[in-house]
């Protein structure tokens, strides 16, 4: 096995390389480019087999990611942020095709106002859309992911298409030493894909049709949908064992992180929850019992994982890197749901930060460790708070100010 | 954990460095994160690369808070506050600047709490967002400051991050890290890595609640004119466009109309006047002027030094 610096960009198209796709329907979008442009590079040169074709839209990308992978062959795709949600309305149509693919996501906040920088809102919009999703935290795992995701879409008893989330920046432009598994072993992990009855070739050509349908037979087809995500918890285990016996690499439904002994954890997902680990570390070392859980499966929802690993524990600082707006925290209320009504479970404190790539130091983490063990005595939790301090607001300010009208109106003076 | 910074402009090779050193750490058994960091700027504007090597896998992300060292590529940068050079700089943090100054001038200057060294600028050139293998320099200095990296795995490193533009710029290229390799031998180890961080005591964060604003203050619109105008961007030159009175025929449209950020302005005689405060140094009116009347002054020399 070969272990190389790479950035998570790369892992990705790696990913892809591994996986012996046939087709990648693309269009460009930052952070997500590099992914493609490697592909297309690598097709290119030769140094993989495939077509690389480029779409007029995001839209038509995932129309015709789907429109391959229901002839069987093995697709994949990439975009980020404004591009998922330009899809949206084909993830849920294409998801129904029940025809499985890879579609990677680079996360990146959504407008307006514009960012470049990573948060989870973009790829929490598609999370009832039928895609299951796979969230990493390094480069390494973005790799293996692609190779799991294959597996678990293409599963019989699944049958979906499959996201696996990066966030921008802090795993899409950094790199880390990732293992690059050798092709045999790929191919002994995920052999080529055997679309079963998924027909369709040109020598035999027959159409695909969607029909009108009354609320019987809708609801039959949309439940079918559910209980086929639902199969990918138990394929995901199966899946995931079978990669730790062949790569030596551990990446379960839910990552549990020093929580045996714990009376406290965070629960977080994406990349920042390897600053939440750094953190367990410095508390640890100061005599905290503490620990991280965090869902690399977001859809299937893990929620047995979420009861074993919770059950016991005094208190929990959820910490969103996202926010329902008018609601909150999104993994705050899914493992709140998971968890209510079992016997033993945690305190929930609720958090929301890294909005936007805004960084959480490690400071912060201390913090939220506090308010949660408080929180935890006393019985009660506080109210969901913002990771925001005062010198950002004063930040954010001079911005107004800039923006001259509100200059205005912020001094108390007249308008210029 | 080593921790260290890169700070130059875009166009000279800051990430580059990150990853010759990023590459180089890796090489000598160390667990490696890099990363550059830029957002829609262009050439010219600050930006910087950072690097993590430890023993153990590496948790931390994001930017580097407390750098071990700090390079600077570019020592106009050093007072811009938006370069964001002297962020989180403390008596542990030695500062290496790429310098026709001394050390003690800089630590003056900026007021630097721990140790300067200078690694010796090399002749001027004309256009400083193009220095010449100045990534290169940066990397082999902090290569052997961190006194871990031999000179074998920079040289393998650089032809691992740089051989793909070909022998001519690879030679140059490694003739110019090792050389900088060597002439910090006598601080070769300098830079030491802080102990891991105990919770055991912190400065809370400043946590305030965001209060409710109207839709006229809190929606993210700008309504006011002529705002890019407070914008400086006359900061992320490094060459200065001069034009020669002389050889302007007056034509009266074609720089104005070209400058891509409105900066020339033409009077009533039909002369144009370059604005200094907005103008980014891209070099399109220089570019497209007929005569040949703009020429291009590196804007260090313009300045008269660092500061
Ligand atoms: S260099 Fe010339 S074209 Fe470019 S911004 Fe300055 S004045 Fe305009
Ligand atoms: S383009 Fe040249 S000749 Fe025309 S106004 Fe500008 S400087 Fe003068």
């Amino acid at each position: 096995m070969n272990r190389v610096l790479i950035t998570g960009n790369l892992a990705a198209a790696w990913g892809a390389r591994l996986a012996d796709i046939d087709y990648c329907p693309a269009f460009p979008i930052t952070p997500q480019t590099e992914i493609i442009e490697t592909l297309a590079a690598w097709i290119d040169k030769g140094e993989m087999p495939g077509r690389l074709v480029t779409l007029e839209s995001e839209h038509a990308m995932v129309t015709a990611a789907g429109a391959a992978a229901a002839t069987g062959v093995r697709v994949f795709s990439a975009t980020s942020s404004q591009g998922l949600l330009y899809a949206l309305e084909m993830l849920y149509t294409v998801a129904g095709w029940r025809a499985p693919f890879v579609l990677v996501n680079v996360s990146r906040g959504l407008s307006a106002p514009i960012t470049l920088e990573p948060d989870h809102n973009d790829i929490l919009a598609a999370r009832d859309s039928g895609f299951l999703q796979i969230h990493c935290a390094t480069c390494q795992e973005v790799l293996d992911s692609v190779l799991m995701a294959y597996r678990l879409g293409e599963d019989p008893a699944v049958r979906l298409p499959v996201l696996v989330n990066l966030d921008g920046f802090y795993l899409s432009f950094t790199r880390e030493p990732v293992a690059i598994p050798d092709p045999a072993v790929v191919r002994e992990f995920l052999p080529p894909f055997d679309p079963g009855t998924i027909r369709f070739r040109a020598s035999a050509p027959e159409s695909q049709a969607v029909a009108v349908l009354s609320g019987g037979p809708y609801s039959y087809f949309r439940y079918e949908m559910h209980l086929a995500a639902r199969n990918g918890l138990a394929a995901y285990d199966r899946i995931a064992a079978e990669l730790e016996a062949r790569f030596g690499r551990a990446w379960p439904a839910v990552e549990a992180y020093r929580c045996e002994d714990a009376e406290l954890l965070f629960v977080m997902m994406g990349s920042f929850a390897t600053k939440a680990k750094a953190a367990v570390d410095s508390l640890r070392a100061a005599g905290w019992r503490i620990g991280l859980l965090r869902p690399r499966l977001l859809r299937p929802f893990p929620e047995a994982a979420f009861r074993r690993w919770m059950a016991g524990k005094r208190g929990a600082a959820v910490i969103d890197q996202n926010i329902s707006l008018g609601s909150g925290g999104v993994l705050y209320t899914e493992v709140t749901a998971a968890i209510h009504g079992q016997p033993a479970m945690p305190l929930l404190t609720s958090f929301i930060g890294g909005l936007g790539g805004r960084d959480i130091p490690p400071e912060e983490f201390f913090e939220m460790a506090r308010i949660a063990r408080d929180a935890a005595e006393r019985g009660q939790a506080p109210p969901p708070r913002l990771l925001y301090t005062a010198d950002e607001l004063r930040e954010t300010r001079k911005l107004q100010v800039l923006a001259k009208v509100e200059r205005a109106r912020l001094s108390g003076g007249e308008q210029p | 954990m080593y921790r260290i910074r890169f700070h130059g402009r875009g166009g000279q090779g800051m990430k580059t460095a990150g990853r010759i050193l990023g590459t180089a750490f890796f090489r000598e058994g160390y667990e490696v994160q890099d990363a550059p960091r830029y957002g829609a700027e262009r050439r010219g504007a600050p930006i910087f690369a950072f690097v993590r090597a430890d023993k153990n896998p590496i948790l931390e992300r994001g930017i580097i808070r407390r750098p071990d060292l700090a390079v600077v590529a570019d020592d106009t940068l050093a007072p811009v506050p938006a370069a964001g050079v002297l962020a989180g700089v403390d008596a542990h943090t030695l500062m290496l600047i790429n310098t026709h100054e001394a050390a003690e001038t800089w630590r003056q200057r900026l007021a630097l709490p721990g140790r300067v060294l200078v690694l010796p600028a090399s002749a001027e050139v004309e256009d400083r967002a193009a220095l010449p293998q100045v990534g290169a320099a940066c990397a082999g200095a902090a290569a052997r400051l961190v006194g871990v990296i031999g000179r074998d795995a920079l040289e393998r490193a650089i032809r691992q991050e740089l051989g793909h533009l070909g022998e001519a710029v690879l030679a140059d290229n490694l003739a110019v890290a090792l050389h900088a390799f060597d002439l910090m031998a006598d601080e070769a180890g300098s830079l030491t890595e802080r102990p891991p961080q105990i919770a055991d005591a912190w400065q809370p964060p400043d946590w305030i609640e965001i209060p409710f604003e109207g839709a006229d203050i809190s929606a993210p619109a700008i309504h006011g004119a002529l705002t890019s105008e407070l914008m400086q961007t006359g900061l992320w030159r490094t060459l200065r466009p001069v034009i020669d009175r002389d050889r302007c025929n007056r034509c009266w449209w074609v720089c104005s109309t070209f400058c891509p950020d409105s900066a020339i302005r033409v009077d009533g005689e039909g002369n144009p006047h370059i604005d200094y405060d907005h103008c980014k140094g891209c070099l399109v009116c220089l570019a497209q002027c007929p005569p040949h009347a703009i020429r291009a002054v590196p804007e260090h020399s313009e300045q008269g030094g660092g500061a």
